[in-house]
């Protein structure tokens, strides 16, 4: 089920990246689509109940130095919590890119609907 | 050899954080360091020909950490890169003198090829991502670096599409990682030989190809392309249709459809179709162009439809279980053909950025009679064109005789036909761009046209006498061994990919 929710989440995102003729809407669109992924991200590590991924000594078999099975099978995977904190920087810079391109259109053509932004055709 | 390859992402980045620090008045030191960067990375992709191995970044062990796995189709692809890029970037030493903050441009562009450097090298599908956003952000903004009109309205459309695009690839990404539990290729390919394809790997498959097809720009997929290409400065024309959508669109699409998920019938299909409409279409399109960087923007589209029906034409008689010996000659073709392709149209952007620079124009009803004028510039102009024509015994024409001979071969009558046609549309477009740039009347306003000086020239002629000797490339064995044969190698292995680098 919120797998399901994060997929219509993309989806709404898609749909107002295509169909809007605003530009910031555009924008925005693309930026919902970019936390439904996240979100689907941090989801996959996600686990009910789960311990932060943190080895402390507790977590230590004594003897061996293993890390103990009850740790395996609590923690949260770790992973998917690094690659979202790298996609959300990087969707950072392209935001930054973005939002200073329609305003340096804003101030070229005076508007941000683009059925009027059209000189390049063909 | 391997322990030099973090240099290939090392070089261009460092020099892309320093270069900024030069303000206007350290523009000729600048420009210097670039250049001594791009040879630097040519020359360590000339001496990475040949090698392959894996270098593990932190000695983190290959199934956690992050590697650089070095193959043969790599290492095509970071001398594709560096050739293009060390040319470009001479002929950007003059070429972007009319606009300010070259110090800036030369940062971007050195970002723009570092992470394309770190695209071909990457072993993991998560760092494949993050230097596809680097190469793709850079290249967002230089193709908006003009800031008039035309170029921020290009610039705009290119990035939400490749927005959208990277947002597929990270979707494909998380899927691949929430099915297979891993996020290095060859333990990827290795789950997925053990499971098979199942919903979530499909879909995810579906997102790749969706996601690098935009940024191939395949026919589909392709609304970008005419406005971002000629939008941009001609040295960044030339990068584009040259090398970033080659690696970004072509190289990450072939790597994972046959290297991780493995060649299928079905996939070979769609990668044939994709391949002839974009040849199709764009040919189409180009012909009806009179601004001359559009018309060589549509050629691009066109040409990278050769590329991928190459490939797919031996992907798809790899996995119906034809004669494999057909299959090579259709991946070398395609592979040739891309390497032709980025040097020759990378060569017709730098010729055309040479005409815009002394006409002050891309209209080419408002240009004619340049030949007496321009004398390097058209001459290296006629070499281009008859290469990407595919007249012998330039470069274009051998990557085409082999792909028809693949397709006769395998019994595919229609490609090899349609092929042949498609040729004929690049022939009568760049017949159009010699009959009215270089000959005819020369119009009142142009009798002051100059040819351009220096590193310009330097640079042209460079990928000119590329363009005569790559045919070489097939017909000298030992070249041939040495340098396509193994990429070739990669792509027909399939998804032996994992086995070969968990064993480097």
């Amino acid at each position: 089920m919120p797998y399901a929710l994060c997929f219509l989440l993309f989806m709404i995102g898609l749909y107002c990246a295509v169909v809007k003729k605003n530009m910031v809407k555009i924008v925005i669109g693309i930026m919902v689509m970019e936390y439904a992924v996240n979100l689907f991200l941090i989801m996959l590590g996600y686990r009910t109940g789960g311990t932060a991924p943190i080895v402390d000594k507790t977590y230590l078999e004594s003897g061996t130095g293993q890390i103990a099975a009850s740790f395996i099978n609590t923690s949260v995977d770790p992973l998917p919590q690094a690659l979202v904190l790298t996609a959300i920087v990087i969707s950072l810079g392209s935001l930054a890119l973005m939002i200073s391109i329609c305003t340096r259109t804003y101030g070229k053509y005076g508007t941000f609907d683009i059925t009027e932004i059209r000189r390049l055709k063909g | 050899m391997i322990r030099a390859l973090p240099a290939f992402v090392v070089i261009p980045l460092v020099s892309a954080f320093v270069l900024p620090v030069f303000g206007k008045k350290g523009k000729s030191a600048a420009t210097l360091l670039a250049n001594l960067a791009t040879v630097a990375l040519l020359v360590l992709a000339i001496a990475s020909i040949g090698k392959s191995g894996v270098y593990e970044v932190g000695n983190w062990p290959i199934r956690v950490g992050i590697v650089l796995v070095l193959d043969g189709l790599s290492s095509l692809m970071l001398l594709v890169i560096s050739v293009v890029s060390f040319a470009a970037m001479l002929f950007s030493a003059r070429y972007m003198e009319q606009y300010t903050a070259k110090a800036k441009y030369l940062s971007l562009f050195m970002l723009m090829v570092g992470g394309m450097n770190g695209v071909v090298l990457s072993g993991d599908i998560f760092n494949l991502f993050v230097f596809l956003e680097i190469a793709s952000i850079a290249s967002y903004a230089l193709v908006g670096f003009g800031c008039g009109n035309e170029e921020l309205e290009a610039s705009f459309k290119y990035m939400v599409l490749g927005s959208i695009a990277s947002i597929f690839v990270l979707f494909g990404v998380a899927l691949v990682y929430g099915n297979t539990g891993s996020l290095n290729m060859a333990y990827i390919s290795k789950a997925i030989q053990g499971s098979g394809l199942n919903a979530g790997l499909g879909f995810a498959l579906a997102l790749f190809i969706v996601g690098f097809g935009l940024k191939a720009a395949l026919v589909p997929f392709h609304a970008w392309l005419p406005d971002a290409h000629p939008s941009a400065p001609a040295p960044i024309s030339a990068m584009l249709s040259g090398v970033v959508i080659k690696t970004l669109g072509v190289y990450a699409l072939s790597r994972v459809v046959f290297n991780v998920f493995g060649i299928s019938i079905p996939t070979g299909w769609l990668l044939i179709v994709l391949g002839l409409l974009s040849m199709v279409a764009g040919a189409f399109l180009a012909i009806g162009q009179w601004d001359l960087k559009r018309l060589m923007a549509y050629s691009s589209i066109s040409q990278m439809g050769y590329v991928v029906l190459g490939i797919g034409l031996g992907g798809l008689i790899i996995a119906g279980g034809g004669n494999l010996a057909w299959a090579s000659l259709a991946i070398l073709g395609g592979l040739f053909h891309l390497v032709n392709h980025a040097v020759y149209k990378s060569l017709l952007f730098l010729t055309s950025g040479s005409v815009e620079m002394s006409t002050g124009t891309r209209e080419m009803r408002q240009m004619g009679g340049l030949a007496e004028k321009m004398p390097v510039t058209r001459a290296t102009c006629i070499i281009a064109s008859a290469s990407i024509a595919g007249i012998p015994p330039f470069s274009g024409f051998w990557s085409k005789l082999i792909l028809v001979v693949a397709a006769i071969q395998a019994h595919f009558y229609w490609v090899a036909a349609i092929i042949v046609f498609v040729s004929l549309c690049t022939l009568i477009m760049y017949l159009k761009v010699q009959r009215y740039v270089f000959l005819g009347e020369l119009p009142e306003n142009l009798q002051q046209t100059k040819e351009n000086k220096n590193s310009m020239l330097v640079a042209m002629i460079f990928l000119a006498c590329l363009c005569v000797l790559m045919g070489l490339l097939v017909l000298v064995p030992s070249l041939k061994q040495s340098i396509l044969d193994p990429a070739v190698q990669v792509l027909m292995d399939g998804v032996k990919y994992s086995a070969t680098v968990m064993k480097m």
